[in-house]
């Protein structure tokens, strides 16, 4: 240790004392001053800043001046601000709904079921719904052009039919290219189109095809058909792969009947069963109530074992083949043999060999003329596959002249798409009529853009002898002119398509009217209601010629019953479907409603295959890609580990994978089309050899709305039984909370702060009947688009951050035994039972949300609502923490007129989209919550409506979107202070005679109950519990 | 008896053919006071826009028309359909179609027989009356007695100023005799300062009663104004914009008195009034050419618009928020408010201006002041019998609840 006290300093100047030194001494950071900028001080930008501040809030007080405009000639039946509605028909290649279009103003803005309709009864889906949007897609084409250059329709008609005349004096092959044509008079058109170009074809075919069905019911019955079903009058229903409920041939029109055999009442205590066989887990099969898991391999064999039991029982000969370890097979088929007559088979096998059996089963069990009627041909899919495989190499071949692809893509959606776009360039004509610029359209030398369906008259013949008409409701928005009145142009014909359709429905079905009414009046009839029935000529009758062997030896070469490979499984998804509307936000942010993932393609692998390829998904959807070889090809897809595949298969959805499509889903997964290949004949989606999948380590997030996979043993969120608990008591599966009080314990309504609300004119309530939910999310969308709720995007949706206000709750069965062991019930059994639960605000009568809000911005309404009051929210979100049920969604972003959401949601941000917009609902802002509000704009619209007739709100005026969108009428809305409403007979309201007008109303339906109700919240929100049709030892 | 019955029924059609041979159709019309106040309302939507009683306006003045027609038959057909009437070669329709300047009146076919002679009525009824004029002089002059008048407010307020004034003149005499007075005393030097004490304007000014007094009203002013202005943000109150068509209310609500949902069609069955579209401004302006104030030149614009097919931008005078829903049949139809009770005298008005603050406080104050109006309607029958079918206000039955206006 040194005592020596040195001195140490910094330089000279310290050591010389220097002043300037001195001044900065002590100073850390030497603030030298303003060097570089003199003229402008931090403290001069403040002052600025604050000026400008002031100056913009002075100036804001301004209100800005704000345009009125009238028509300058108002349209007799149109009224601002008063909706019209239009009765029209949905077409999407062939798919067909028959709807009712709202417009504001001569805008659509929300589509709804048409209950006249003998095909979809009233019933929507959410393509349906969804297709509102896609008619404000910024992607159409907005007139006519010539490669990259826009050209009038003028010059265009002129150039088309100088080369069409050429082509067909030469004699060169002229080819029309569709999808399924539904309209009778599109077909006429065609003929015209024909007859003046005698070398012209028309080639149809479909994105799924059904042509391996066409072909067996000519192999069974002579024509190629496919027969109307009928659910509703089914017993015992067995699926081999057949997603009837989601996407299999008429999904809405089957929900509906399907639903109809599911509804359980204290009277109606039957119901169908449901057996269901495939290799996804699909939206059918989760709502079945025996389901087994079996590989695409295995479908034939599958079809040919029931074949037999069936044969066996009804002492027919049988045939080679089957499998006998598939779960529930013998047992579907007794049932099936019990209920003869009142079952049905259905397959949704492409193969011609497989169909054939399915109809020999159906025919065993005579369920032709009840369950399945010939006499009534659907022309949903008329597609055909030989025909289009042979045009294509036709085209490869040069033996093509011209080409018209009308309203279709094939580049994109035909599994040799590659092959037609690269050999296009030898055809010397080429025409696009569809609506955007998509794959087909781009590369085609002429776009002649038709209008959108809700631009354009037309008529549709779904089934023989069911028509409906399509009529326009909005002036077309663009340079548009409908794909059928560009055929008559180029054929030579004169006038317009309308007149062309009236005078076909005049010549066709006026006559037959019997003169009832003049031709106007027939005419404005079936435009106001339509659709029109008439009455079906008497069909001859079929019997069955298929060869049941031939089918069986066919089966049994192309099926086996041990592949031990992967198979590649390829499915139209509920959202985006086939492709067609991949441009639609809506349906991508539409949760699946079985792996609830959005805005992505992903493949669905079993928990078995996941664990052997080391790949999972944590809670936050986190995966990895995996690596597939199918054939030649090698694909990256993100693993979706999927409970219910079954092992050893690989689920991958089309309608991805789109190049030309607008800024939505442009490069968004990959094109599975591409996988389908031609076996026997037809079209096959399934590929059961040469798949290849391997874990790579890229990591890849999935955005799911829907990370908890069970409900944990939470009885009384989902209260379920079985039928034959059912039967004996109309209760089976309630649970009963009880309270307890200092001396007894009670039932949790009848403690309580609060005295309790009167509500003296309506109370508004709602009833969710969980057997008859399907789980489809229609009613998602059509919420959306009724309430203009916001789209947020995938990264959005990782941040938990989905605007939906109602959601569909997916619960998957435990395998667990003890239901204490919380995380044994996490895990999500092999092949789990599901039920749906639609979760909206449950707009509680001692609401927690209500007593939360500083500033009182949720309220309750004297007539039950919990009413949310935007302009007063300062955001504060304690609402949505203290709500039990979680259906608060806070706008963390402004959503409109914002560059950052421009792709997710259009709807908002581009002047095209808004013209979507409810103008009856306020678009909400940043900072704000929001939540469902049972449709108030409904409700005051349709109490406006009795207050100005002088009379009572009529029960069914009110009807919310959810509601109206519900196929299966699973969603009852009204008021239970009305003694005779739906809903007050359904939950059985007894008034408490004392207080007619309270809260406290007894309800009286055994299976009605509210979730969480030991809370004692009191929701006006009441489920109906789910019965499943199966033995109770499975229960 | 019998024979007597008989013999009647036998003559009953010579009766009724010679009642109405031999009277004027005049006869017909009753003059029951409902059926003339309903043929008022009948008038009033519907004929008011052309025809006044006395005197012509688009079409004729309509007194006496029940004696001029030819029938009363003629008079129903040609309501129902002039243009047919016309086409048929009737004189007397074409001899009053040629006067009017060969305008077609608009066709009323839904009208029945009971209403057109329910407005025969109201028009027979109104034709009796004596001369408005004459009883509205009458009225001013009955209603001077009434009330203290504003003259006399006037005088007793400048006979006070003076009495102030002449008090401040007094203590200024006495103040001066009472100084005098003090100085004929002996008084200190300091006394003498307090009573010669400078008492000027700048001793005034310093004092720190003064000061206070004056800083106290700066800011009392200061913060009232900041207040009212921060209230008055996005409050338009008065706004009247200048229109692209100089369009008077005063003339065509005030001076021709055509009923406001005359043109403005949505007010009984809409979300909003409607601003009309040039072709119902046609339906009388095909005629009119030529405008009470500004001659051709505004109508002409009406013209333009019509023809070229070019909508007409005009300035949105009453702005409310996109967060608030209102509805005008609401409030019109059913709780039968009257237009002036929020849009002011709009028939007084030049040009348009934004009566009401339109702020929510506004509506709030209305909803707890008015009664519903529940005459006749059967939506409230629940509500009134739980008032005890007493009236209650708005606010009573939920009209105060935020999801009534904001959703």
């Amino acid at each position: 240790m040194s005592n020596t006290k040195k001195t140490y300093w910094k330089g000279l100047p310290q050591l010389k004392n220097d002043p300037a030194f001195v001044k900065h001494a002590d100073k850390e950071f030497v603030d030298l001053g303003v060097e570089d900028d003199p003229r402008h001080s931090r403290r001069d930008f403040l002052k600025m800043m604050g000026f400008s501040v002031a100056a913009a809030s002075l100036a804001a007080c301004e209100a800005p001046i704000r345009k009125a405009i009238p028509y300058a000639h108002k349209p007799v039946d149109v009224d601002p601000s008063i909706p019209n509605y239009y009765a029209s028909s949905y077409v999407n290649g062939g798919d067909y709904c028959s709807i009712v279009v709202k417009t504001r103003e001569g805008r659509p803005i929300k589509i709804e079921g048409n209950s006249l309709s003998k095909v979809t009864n009233g019933g929507t889906s959410a393509q349906v719904e969804a297709s509102v949007l896609s008619l404000y897609d910024n992607y159409r084409l907005r007139g006519p052009k010539k490669d990259a250059d826009s050209v009038a329709w003028e010059d265009l008609d002129k150039e088309v039919i100088a080369k069409l005349s050429e082509i067909s004096a030469a004699g060169g092959q002229i080819r029309i290219v569709s999808n399924t044509i539904l309209s009778p008079s599109t077909k006429a058109v065609i003929e015209q189109f024909k007859a003046k170009y005698p070398t012209t074809e028309h080639v149809q075919y479909d994105q799924v095809s059904y042509y391996g069905m066409l072909k067996a019911n000519e192999a069974s019955y002579g024509t190629a058909f496919i027969p109307s079903y009928d659910f509703s009058k089914a017993k015992t229903i067995v699926s081999v792969g057949a997603d009837f409920l989601g996407t299999w041939l008429s999904p809405i029109e089957f929900a509906k009947q399907y639903g109809s055999t599911r509804e359980v009442s204290e009277e109606k205590r039957e119901m169908s069963r449901h057996y269901q066989f495939e290799s996804n887990l699909s939206l059918t099969g989760a709502n079945a109530d025996y389901r087994s898991m079996i590989r695409p391999s295995q479908v034939g064999l599958v079809v040919a074992q029931l074949y037999n039991s069936i044969a066996e029982k009804a002492g027919s000969a049988t045939i080679s083949g089957g499998i006998d370890k598939v779960a529930h097979l013998s047992k579907a088929a007794d049932e099936l043999w019990a209920n003869r007559g009142n079952s049905l088979v259905v397959c949704g096998s492409n193969d011609r060999a497989v169909q054939v059996l399915v109809n020999g089963i159906n025919e065993m069990l005579g369920n032709y003329g009840s369950t399945i009627m010939p006499s009534k041909p659907v022309h949903f899919r008329q597609g055909n596959d030989e025909a289009m495989a042979s045009l294509i190499s036709d085209i490869e071949g040069k033996r093509i002249g011209a080409t018209i692809f009308y309203s279709c893509n094939p580049v994109y959606d035909h599994p040799m798409g590659d092959k037609l776009g690269a050999a296009l360039k030898n055809v010397s004509l080429t025409i696009s009529t569809a609506y955007a610029e998509d794959e087909t359209a781009s590369m085609s030398t002429y776009k002649a853009p038709e209008h959108h369906y809700l631009e354009s008259w037309n008529d549709v013949e779904p089934k023989a002898s069911s028509y409906s008409l399509s009529q326009p409701a909005i002036t077309p928005i663009f340079k548009t002119r409908q794909a059928q009145e560009s055929l008559m142009k180029w054929s030579g014909l004169e006038g317009d398509y309308f007149s062309f359709v009236k005078d076909n429905w005049n010549k066709w079905f006026y006559e037959s009217q019997g003169g009832a009414m003049d031709p106007q009046s027939f005419w404005d009839k079936c435009l106001y209601d339509g659709v029109l029935e008439i009455g079906s000529a008497d069909t001859p009758a079929y019997t069955f010629a298929g060869d049941v062997n031939a089918a069986a030896a066919a089966i049994s070469s192309t099926y086996k019953a041990n592949n031990t490979g992967y198979e590649l499984v390829i499915f139209e998804s509920y959202g985006v479907g086939n492709g067609s509307q991949a441009n639609n936000p809506l349906l991508h942010e539409l949760p699946d409603p079985i792996t609830k993932a959005v805005w992505d393609h992903y493949v669905t692998i079993s928990q078995k295959d996941a664990a052997a390829l080391g790949v999972d998904n944590d809670a936050e959807g986190r995966t990895q890609l995996l690596s597939i070889a199918v054939g030649g090809k090698t694909i990256k897809l993100p693993a979706l580990v999927q409970p219910g595949q079954m092992p050893g298969t690989i689920g991958m959805a089309l309608g991805y994978g789109r190049t030309k499509v607008g800024i939505v889903a442009e490069n968004l997964g990959v094109n599975a089309y591409g996988f389908v290949s031609m076996v026997n004949g037809s079209l096959n989606y399934n590929v059961t050899a040469g798949v290849t999948p391997t874990v790579t380590d890229e990591a890849f997030q999935l955005a799911q709305t829907q990370i908890h996979q069970t409900y944990m043993g939470r009885g009384n969120v989902i209260q379920e039984s079985v039928l034959s608990e059912f039967k004996k008591d109309a209760g089976a599966g309630r649970e009963y909370p009880k309270i307890t009080k200092w001396e007894e314990k009670v039932a949790p309504g009848e403690v309580s702060l609060w005295k309790g609300h009167e509500y003296n004119n309506h109370h508004w309530a709602m009833s969710i009947d969980l057997n008859s939910c399907t789980g489809c999310g229609a009613c998602i969308v059509a919420c959306n688009v009724e309430n203009n709720v916001a789209l947020v995007g995938k990264q959005e949706v990782i941040n938990r951050r989905e605007m939906h206000w109602l959601r569909i709750d997916r619960y998957y069965s435990s395998d667990a035994e003890d239901i204490s062991d919380y995380e044994q019930l996490e895990h999500a059994s092999e092949n789990p039972e599901v039920v749906f639960q639609p979760m909206l605000c449950q707009h509680c009568n001692n609401a927690p949300c209500e007593t939360v809000c500083p500033v009182a911005a949720t309220t309750h309404s004297t007539e039950g609502l919990n009413q949310m009051t935007y302009n007063r929210c300062i955001g504060t979100r304690y609402c949505a923490n203290n709500c039990p049920y979680k259906v608060r969604r806070f706008n963390w972003f402004k959503y409109h007129d914002n560059q950052q959401f421009y792709q997710a949601n259009p709807a908002m941000n581009t002047d095209l989209g808004r013209m979507v917009l409810n103008p009856d609902v306020t678009v909400r802002s940043r900072g704000v919550m929001e939540k469902c509000s049972f449709c108030v704009q409904r409700i005051q619209s349709g109490k406006l409506t009795a207050k100005r007739e002088r009379r009572k709100v009529k029960d069914g005026e009110v009807v919310t979107a959810c509601q109206a969108s519900c196929t299966t009428g699973a969603i009852v809305f009204g008021d239970i202070n009305d003694a005779d409403s739906k809903i007050s007979k359904l939950l059985q309201i007894e008034r408490n005679p004392s207080r007619p007008n309270s809260v406290d109303k007894k309800i009286g339906n055994p299976r009605a109950y509210t979730v969480l109700e030991e809370i004692g919240v009191k929701p006006n929100i009441f489920y109906l519990t789910k019965i499943k049709n199966k033995e109770k030892s499975n229960a | 008896m019998a024979h007597r019955i008989s013999g009647f029924i036998k003559y009953l059609p010579l009766v009724l053919l010679l009642s109405i041979s031999f009277n004027t159709l005049s006869q017909e019309i009753s003059s029951d006071e409902a059926v003339v106040a309903e043929g008022q309302t009948l008038f009033d939507a519907n004929c008011k826009s052309c025809h006044r009683v006395k005197s012509k306006l688009i079409g004729p003045a309509l007194a006496g028309v029940y004696d001029r027609a030819p029938s009363m038959d003629w008079i129903k057909a040609f309501i129902r359909n002039s243009s047919a009437v016309i086409a048929s070669g009737d004189d007397y329709a074409n001899k009053i179609y040629e006067e009017n300047g060969k305008t077609l009146m608009t066709s009323f076919t839904s009208f029945s027989d009971d209403q057109i002679m329910a407005i025969m009525a109201y028009v027979k009824a109104e034709a009796e009356k004596p001369d408005e004029v004459v009883a509205a002089a009458d009225g001013g002059a009955g209603g001077g007695g009434a009330g203290v008048p504003t003259g006399y407010l006037n005088a007793i307020l400048v006979g006070m100023v003076i009495i102030l004034v002449l008090l401040l003149v007094i203590l200024g005499l006495i103040i001066n005799a009472l100084k005098r007075y003090l100085d004929q005393k002996d008084l200190s030097e300091d006394d003498k300062e307090i009573v010669h004490s400078p008492f000027t304007i700048g001793s005034i000014m310093q004092s720190p009663g003064f000061v206070f007094l004056v800083v106290f009203l700066v800011a009392s002013i200061a913060f009232k104004t900041a207040i009212d202005g921060l209230f008055a943000i996005g409050v338009q109150q008065g706004y009247a914009p200048k229109q692209p068509i100089a369009f008077s209310h005063e003339v065509h609500a005030g001076q021709y008195e055509i009923e406001c949902i005359y043109c403005h069609t949505g007010a009984m069955k809409a979300k909003s009034a409607n601003i009309p579209s040039p072709n119902i401004c046609m339906n009388c302006h095909t005629q009119i050419r030529n405008g009470t104030i500004t001659g051709e030149s505004e109508i002409a614009k009406i013209v333009a618009a019509y023809e070229n097919n070019t909508p007409i931008e005009w300035v949105r005078v009453h702005n409310l928020p996109d967060l608030a829903y209102f509805n005008h049949s609401q409030h019109v139809n059913v709780a039968g408010v009257e237009c002036q009770t929020c849009h002011g005298p709009i028939e007084e008005m030049d040009v348009v201006r934004q009566y009401s603050l339109l702020t929510m406080g506004w509506c709030i104050d209305c909803h707890r002041k008015t009664d519903v109006n529940t005459k006749g309607n059967e939506y409230y029958d629940n509500l009134l019998e739980l008032h005890n079918n007493k009236a209650m206000k708005v606010e009573d039955i939920g009209g105060l609840e935020c999801a009534k206006c904001h959703y």
